[in-house]
């Protein structure tokens, strides 16, 4: 179980952002491929910025509490997971912020 | 070099991304200051459990040394460079014509009673 602390970590992150999908109708998941077009260059530079940081020793991860699971680079899944869950719930929570709001962002 | 200096750096292109290269300007937006507090209270909590409890450690010859919420100052930058990145490109394939629509807050039952409410006031 210690060794999902991280994972659960994103998973209250994912639980304390979704709810704003189906309430709210956000509509953020229901537009999916934009979503997952926008997850694309942030997980990739952002994962580069991680490989670098590991490499340079910036910082390390306890392997006592993530999954075990290593990509390659020392990358842990769990830190791609991170790279993923963490921009859904950005998007989620400025739609939100948006649709509360009706003010413009660019896109309308 | 430090991750001090690549959290700035990150910060420096993500606000290049937003203004010049996409054009986005969500930085001179409203509902990007107004969004950003509550992603904010959310990565220091989140961010916190992570740093508080040892899940991910810092080299302390990286970081300048002052900490918020367990996390080094730098993870508000990094969650800053990340945050701003993020919206710029969802924002960006909006305005190519990528699934625009169907817009935020379009269809739900309780924003639509919430601004009943407002109006009939």
């Amino acid at each position: 179980m210690r060794h999902l602390a991280y994972v659960l970590v994103l998973a209250g992150c994912l639980a304390a952002a979704l709810w704003l999908e189906p309430v709210l109708k956000v509509n953020v998941l229901r537009r999916w491929r934009r979503l997952l077009l926008s997850l694309l260059p942030v997980m990739i530079v952002f994962v580069l910025w991680d490989l670098k940081a590991i490499a340079a020793g910036h910082w390390t991860f306890d392997p006592a509490q993530t999954t075990g699971i290593m990509l390659p680079g020392g990358l842990p899944l769990d830190e791609v997971l991170f790279f993923a869950v963490v921009p859904v719930c950005a998007i989620l929570g400025f739609e939100a912020t948006r649709a509360v709001l009706r003010t413009p962002a660019g896109d309308e | 070099m430090t991750y001090t200096a690549a959290a700035l750096l990150g910060v420096a292109g993500a606000l290049v991304v937003d203004l010049l290269v996409l054009r986005t300007r969500l930085v001179t937006r409203l509902v990007f200051w107004a969004s950003y507090p509550i992603v904010f209270v959310f990565q220091l909590l989140s961010n916190g459990i992570l740093t508080g409890r040892r899940i991910v450690r810092y080299d302390p010859g990286a970081v300048l040394g002052p900490r918020i919420a367990h996390a080094p100052v730098e993870d508000l930058l990094f969650g800053f460079a990340m945050v701003l990145f993020t919206l710029s490109i969802w924002i960006f394939l909006g305005r190519l014509g990528i699934q625009r629509g169907p817009a935020a807050g379009e269809g739900s039952a309780l924003l639509r009673r919430l601004r009943d409410r407002r109006s009939t006031d």
